[in-house]
């Protein structure tokens, strides 16, 4: 029985729990009201789409979850997935060169490391089960460090522009003049990541195990999950920003070893 | 001097492509003591530098050093022969010997010492942090970097600019000891006075083009006012 599997066992929320729930939207909408902080409609707004939103995957998710269904509708689900992805690095950070193509190549070669790990050692099963949300924590959780990332490097290469060319000028290479800014971009991109990693369990217990030990898991078992999950993340956004960096990379300079004009704030 | 002296510059123009900077310049720059590029300000003379060591590229027109094609040689092998000191010196993180790291990464204390001597720097600073550097030890140390990588050509732009008059005498001193002993200095100045202290020859630059290239006595009998009073020339009045 794979990790997963033992999530079978599960707890179910009733309409009126679920109604229930939404009087915590109430108490957010109230402070803003009693604050004066103008948030109410947007915490409304974010509140029934995301009710909108999660009712739509579930739905979408019964696809693909049965281990009857094919999984060509699992890699239907991958492929948009990873073209949303790429379309959202693209409009949250304008004017990197290239961006769509270089955040698609990094989130497919992120997939297929983490996710060739975990079903090569048969930690998972191969099904649409465990497809489906796997590559979504690998994406979901690299696309922030990847904007983040993508942005660092281009502001560095306009900002730092007179040092990066002061080492061109010495005669190093455009990836040696380069090599300090995309270090200290991936440590930007890759700290808050590590943090994380080190305070899960002591500051916050993280989504996936509390979400199995509601489902009734045992907490043993919920652990292992999420341990795994951790490690995912964890290696998925290293590789995403590690693709995506070294790729960016290669687009600030020409092949003269110039490094080209970029406007950050476009 | 023949055309395979130093850069020959024929029909290039430079800039952005939709507003250019420099407008069909034909030039030859000797391989040899100090030529001081002057002009007014957008005129194109840091242009025309970044061309020098391929920062840029020329959007048309043909440059050559020693005869070959500048865009046929190595951009790493070219800068490591064409030095460049920028007016706002670019300083590495860490140490003095770190920054001269960054050219040369073989370099030993006796080495770095040597370096700091020839262009005039206590050696006492080898440790010091780059950023703890005054203006003038700055630019020193910039000089003394681009040097350990051995440089036949040294490109100067306007690299007294932020300096007081004794740290502006210092490294013009070095600029003509430098050529003295072989390296050849490209400078860009705005300063007359100090143009009319350094200059070998000068390459007067106006509006994108070539105004006046020659010796600096050629130079002050130019029958263009603009020129005259670009150089300083007696008589000529105040610079532009």
């Amino acid at each position: 029985m794979t990790a997963v599997a033992i999530a079978s066992a599960h707890a179910s929320i009733g309409l009126g729990g679920l109604a229930a729930s939404g009087m915590l939207i109430a108490v957010a909408v109230a402070i803003s009201l009693w604050r004066r902080l103008g948030l109410e409609r947007s915490v409304l707004w974010a509140a029934t789409r995301a009710l909108g939103q999660l009712l739509i995957v579930g739905w979408a998710l019964q696809l693909v979850v049965d281990p009857d269904d094919p999984l060509f509708w699992s890699g239907l689900w991958l492929a948009f997935m990873l073209l949303f992805a790429s379309w959202t690095t693209a409009q949250r950070a304008p004017g990197v060169p290239r961006v769509f193509v270089l955040s698609t190549i990094a989130y497919l070669m992120s997939g297929l490391v983490t996710l060739g790990v975990l079903f090569g050692f048969q930690i998972y099963e191969v099904e649409g089960r465990t497809i489906v949300p796997l590559a979504g924590i690998v994406v979901g959780n690299s696309l922030s460090a990847t904007v983040l990332v993508s942005r660092q490097l281009l502001i560095a290469a306009h900002e730092q522009r007179a040092v990066i060319e002061g080492r061109l000028a010495l005669g190093l290479s455009a990836a040696d003049s380069f090599q300090p800014h995309l270090r200290q971009a991936l440590r930007t991109a890759l700290v808050p990541q590590i943090e994380t990693t080190k305070a899960v369990g002591i500051v916050a217990l993280p989504g996936a195990m509390v979400g199995l030990i509601l489902a009734g898991v045992d907490p043993v078992d919920a652990v292992r999950v999420q341990i795994s999950v951790m490690y995912l993340v964890l290696g998925s956004v290293a590789t995403t920003t590690t693709v995506m960096s070294l790729g960016i990379s290669r687009q600030l300079f020409t092949s003269a070893q110039q490094l080209r004009r970029f406007d950050p704030a476009t | 001097m023949t055309d395979a002296d130093g850069f020959s510059l024929r029909s290039v123009v430079a800039g952005p492509p939709a507003e250019p900077i420099l407008c069909d310049v034909s030039v030859d720059i000797p391989a040899s003591g100090v030529t001081v590029i002057v002009g007014p300000s957008g005129s194109g003379k840091s242009t025309l530098l970044r061309l020098l060591n391929r920062l840029d590229d020329p959007l048309s027109g043909e440059i050559r050093w020693h005869g070959d094609r500048l865009d046929a040689i190595a951009p790493q092998a070219l800068r490591r022969q064409v030095a460049t000191v920028f007016q706002r010196p670019p300083l590495f993180p860490g140490s003095v010997l770190d920054n001269f790291r960054v050219a040369d990464p073989g370099v030993d204390t006796d080495r770095a010492l040597h370096v700091m001597e020839h262009v005039g720097l206590d050696g006492a600073l080898l440790h010091r942090e780059a950023s703890a550097l005054s203006g003038g030890e700055a630019q020193r140390m910039c000089v003394a970097r681009a040097l350990l990588t051995r440089p036949r050509v040294l490109l100067a732009d306007e690299p007294t600019a932020a300096l007081d008059l004794d740290a502006r005498l210092a490294i013009e001193a070095l600029a003509r000891q430098l050529a003295d002993e072989g390296i050849a200095v490209v400078w860009v100045s705005h300063d007359t006075d100090q143009l009319r202290r350094l200059a070998d020859h000068v390459l007067a630059i106006v509006g994108g083009t070539v105004a006046a290239f020659g010796h600096l006595a050629d130079l002050d009998a130019s029958e263009d006012a603009v020129v005259r009073r670009l150089v300083g020339a007696p008589g000529a009045g105040g610079a532009s």
